[in-house]
């Protein structure tokens, strides 16, 4: 019986949807390190890697977190894992289909932009396939887009603007 | 893992803490001014970058400030840092204080804070705090995000209308005198670097030197003569005139409404 109400809170919290992209999952987003509940005490910790330093989501996700857990009649207390850095390589494949079908073209998982080391100023060649209709003729518009996760693109053949979940 | 209070090789917790603050204080104060821009920028995309750059900066220095806290005993968080601190208190470098110019300037700002942070963090990574290595090496991404934008907009200045190349040679010109404090290594960060802790200042020069060196030649643009002045003090708590209001404006609701939630 308690082993059921473990996993039941347990799932209920990795499937709270990303507060700025809702069609995501927290643990698909690879944001949650461990969930750890307490059942005699009634409590769950739950260990969190942030995505970005300043990522304004991560008060909104504390909160949720809390409330999904006092629904299942737990207390929760929410811990935040700086160490190793969140990478968008922890986003699952499931998470990236599902940012693929919103309309928001999914990180690569290979050719990140060089993030130690020099940095090239040279023209990106790097290749982001347009989420609608899938080519790759896509060009970069901003940089920094409407989150600070994503930045704005545009499909040249089907002339649709599109957001980019950025490499990170 | 970390022992509050006092990092690996028995750095003092309030050395290790000032050290800190002075990296925090910088990205707070910078992030501030790059905030500004927000509905003043030529295109809306910039008001969104720039304003995207400095939640970066606020995600660091908040970070910073928490393990600033639990390093020097006193258990303050990150808002007692940023808000209820006088002027003298606050460690950044004048280079982050002085009043927004225009675009050209901002991007020449933005890719000296930014190619210096980009070493800084690289190097900190390694940190032998966990915490801090932890920090630097979610901040070394983001830096490398910076540096790019402002390089790619310091190409484009430079090597655009006479105008716009004119702007940005004395953007060049401006941020002379204000870059240096930035690698003067001080007790402070003598001793973090020491411990493992911090990294020193001094040594980063060089690398971030040749690194805009190249943006620059790709820019058509000239690296300014050694500057006749340099600003010092930042990291003593001696400002320069504009940090006074930018602290009142920064810290004015807070310290009105103490303590206040919503």
């Amino acid at each position: 019986m308690s082993v059921m109400t473990i996993s039941v809170v347990e799932l209920a919290v990795r499937a709270i949807p990303d507060p700025e992209i809702p069609v995501i999952t927290l643990d698909d987003l690879g944001m949650i390190r461990a969930v750890e509940v307490d059942e005699p005490g009634g409590e769950i910790v739950v260990r969190l890697t942030p995505t970005y330093s300043g990522c304004p989501a991560m008060e909104a996700i504390a909160a949720e977190i809390e409330s999904v857990a006092r629904r299942h009649g737990y207390t929760a207390r929410v811990e935040t894992v700086l160490s190793p850095p969140w990478s968008t390589d922890w986003i699952s494949t499931r998470g990236r289909m599902a940012l693929r079908n919103f309309g928001i073209a999914p990180p690569a998982e290979v050719g990140h932009p060089r993030t130690t080391g020099p940095v090239d100023v040279g023209l990106a060649v790097r290749q982001v396939a347009c989420p609608r209709c899938g080519s790759l003729d896509t060009e970069e518009l901003a940089a920094f887009g409407s989150t600070a996760c994503k930045a704005l693109r545009r499909c040249r053949d089907c002339r649709e603007p599109f957001d980019e979940f950025k490499p990170l | 893992m970390n022992t509050p209070g006092r990092s690996r090789q028995g750095l003092d917790g309030e050395l290790a803490a000032a050290y800190l603050l002075g990296l925090a204080d910088d990205a707070l104060v910078y992030a501030q001014r790059l905030g500004e821009w927000v509905s003043r920028s030529p295109q809306v995309e910039e008001d969104m970058a720039l304003g995207n750059v400095a939640l970066d900066l606020i995600g660091q220095a908040r970070r910073l400030y928490t393990r600033a806290g639990e390093l020097d005993g006193t258990g303050r968080c990150e808002d007692d840092y940023a808000m209820l601190r006088d002027e003298r208190e606050f460690r950044n470098v004048h280079l982050v204080e002085q009043p927004r110019g225009d675009f050209g300037r901002e991007m020449v700002r933005m890719l000296w804070f930014a190619t210096y942070q980009h070493e800084l963090y690289t190097r900190l990574a390694a940190s032998t705090d966990q915490t801090l290595a932890g920090i630097a090496a979610k901040a070394v991404k983001e830096a490398a995000y910076h540096v790019t934008h402002a390089a790619t907009w310091v190409v484009r200045l430079g090597d655009g209308t006479t105008e716009s190349h004119e702007r940005a040679q004395l953007a060049l010109w401006w941020v002379a005198p204000y870059v240096g404090e930035l690698f003067t290594d001080d007790e402070i960060s003598i001793a973090a670097a020491d411990s493992g802790l911090g990294t020193l200042p001094s040594a980063l020069l060089a690398p971030v030197r040749a690194r805009i060196g190249a943006v620059l030649g790709e820019a058509t643009l000239e690296p300014p003569a050694a500057p006749t002045w340099s600003s010092s003090g930042g990291r003593r708590g001696v400002h320069s005139e504009a940090m006074g209001y930018l602290l009142a404006e920064l810290q004015h609701v807070a310290r009105s409404h103490p303590g206040a939630t919503w």
